[in-house]
């Protein structure tokens, strides 16, 4: 039915949107269930690990290398101007890639490359009845798709998001010693100096709410594809946009958190 | 036995079954006919759990599903087999992991019993040395007899089978009608079939009943289908969309 009216338009996407959380939130609740059962297919859960985490490498590492280096080269440029020498470039590239860009950017990507092809891969399913088949085949989509995700994307996110900061790290460490002439000592030693292990945890508590945000909107928009390859799509887009926009909203809300935790 | 009471089931404002009654008996071949986009495919999803009617009762075995939680509806949902109209097979799995699928998981037989079984329910449906090959790869024919086998293969009490034939040449229609009825004849389950080939429906169907306009207007046997002077029985059998459109117009 086509409305013309804009309040009604409106509400309608309100009621959508609600219906949207709560089947999300149900999805989350049965997932939640399950987690502790016998797994479905334990092959499954790192055959999944290996697709998040390892399969990811390569572009989380290159996107972080060039992170690290483009934050030197601005940092010390930036420096330079304002104290006439290239100073702190150590701090400044950890601490940035510790706390915010590491984990951000990461989640960012996997949301893109992961949450893209979970919701795409689930969707397929769904419109070609593979999603009604594991009914009657003694298990359910929760169970045999969701689980093995959830446990995979939460476990890798983190681990992911660590190698992608020391990465960030050392290309800031090579722009720092080839670009500004700055010892290597030097550049470790603001890093020592400062950063610690709690400022490590801030950044790994914030990638395992990234983890949980890609994982239930990419499974949940797959599990509500409807309307063929042209839905799989449409699902795909907004499983992406949907994680990015969460991703980035909550990531101010969960530094303000746990800077009043005292977790920085 | 599946007893059928009262069943409707809305999409938005659309209202596709409104009020079917039927008793399936146990060991029976009984054929729903229909029109395409009749309802007949989302009538075996409401009876098999898939979907949730919106009104009525649906008893297997004298077990009321309608309302059931999914863990207890899980455990009905396992009665049955189900060959879905395109295959559904698990296109990330190979045709021997999808014949195992549902063995692995209803049964605590070995690895090695598992594989066994897999090779004899795929030379049920006629089919050699396709284990390790992957879904894409076959023809539709093929994956509809792959299919079978899965379906079959946890030897459900209930199997039913979603337009089988559509989409297939008559020769290989008529393969797979024969496999039916050599199946019927081996396991002996209750099937139910819905479709809108007719030619089939005679083949194999001990009853068959007509869906139209979201009620069923006719059940009786084969033999007594075949002469019924039902008006839609006999527009149907004719192909004849004279006088049920027009009236599908009025509404």
């Amino acid at each position: 039915m086509i409305r013309h009216n804009p309040a009604e338009m409106f509400m309608e996407q309100i009621e959508a949107a609600a219906h949207g959380i709560g089947g999300a939130v149900y999805m989350v609740k049965t997932v939640l269930g399950l987690l502790f059962d016998k797994p479905d297919d334990t092959r499954n859960i790192f055959k999944q690990m290996v697709r998040v985490g390892v399969d990811s490498m390569p572009i989380v590492l290159l996107s972080s290398l060039f992170t690290g280096m483009v934050l030197a080269l601005q940092s010390g440029v930036a420096s330079i101007k304002v104290f006439d020498e290239a100073i702190f470039i150590g701090t400044l590239v950890s601490f940035s890639m510790v706390l915010e860009l590491g984990p951000v950017l990461t989640a960012m990507v996997l949301a893109g490359r992961v949450g893209a092809s979970i919701t795409a891969e689930i969707g397929t399913m769904k419109v070609t009845e593979q999603i009604d088949a594991l009914y009657t085949l003694g298990t359910t989509p929760e169970k045999y798709l969701a689980v093995p995700l959830f446990i995979a994307t939460i476990i890798m996110l983190p681990v992911v998001t660590l190698i992608a900061d020391v990465t960030g790290i050392a290309g800031g460490y090579v722009v720092a010693i080839k670009a500004f002439d700055i010892p290597g000592s030097v550049y470790r030693n603001d890093i020592l100096t400062h950063l610690q292990i709690v400022h490590f945890v801030h950044g790994l508590v914030k990638s395992v709410f990234f983890a949980f945000i890609i994982v239930t909107v990419s499974c949940y928009k797959g599990f509500t594809t409807a309307g063929g390859a042209e839905g799989v799509g449409r699902s795909t887009t907004r499983a992406v946009v949907i994680s990015m926009i969460l991703i980035l909203t909550l990531d101010y809300f969960l530094s303000t958190l746990l800077n009043v935790l005292g977790i920085i | 036995m599946i007893e059928i009471r009262g069943l409707y089931k809305n999409f938005g404002s659309q209202q596709v079954l409104k009020g079917i009654n039927l008793d399936i008996n146990d060991g029976e071949i009984f054929t729903l006919l229909g029109g395409s986009g009749g309802g007949k495919s989302v009538f075996l999803k409401n009876v098999i759990g898939l979907l949730t009617p919106d009104g009525g009762s649906i008893k297997i075995d004298g077990e009321e599903i309608v309302g059931l939680k999914q863990k207890n509806l899980t455990k009905i949902q396992t009665k049955f087999g189900m060959l879905f109209q395109g295959g559904a097979l698990f296109d990330s799995l190979t045709v021997g992991e999808n014949v195992a699928f549902g063995l692995r998981r209803l049964t605590d037989f070995s690895d090695n019993k598992i594989r066994g079984l897999v090779i004899d329910y795929l030379e049920m449906v006629n089919l050699k040395g396709v284990e390790d090959k992957l879904p894409e790869s076959l023809s539709i024919g093929m994956k509809r007899r792959v299919a079978l086998a899965r379906a079959i293969a946890t030897s459900p009490k209930y199997i039913f089978y979603d337009e089988p034939t559509t989409g297939l040449d008559p020769i290989t229609t008529d393969v797979i009608s024969d496999l039916f009825l050599e199946l019927q004849q081996k396991l002996k389950p209750t099937s139910v079939m819905v479709t809108h080939d007719l030619q089939t429906a005679y083949k194999v169907s001990d009853r068959i009943a007509l869906l139209y306009d979201g009620v069923i207007v006719e059940v009786s046997t084969t033999e007594a289908f075949k002469k019924s002077t039902n008006p839609h029985v006999v527009k149907f059998i004719e192909g004849s969309s004279k006088g049920l459109l027009s009236e599908k117009n009025k509404d």
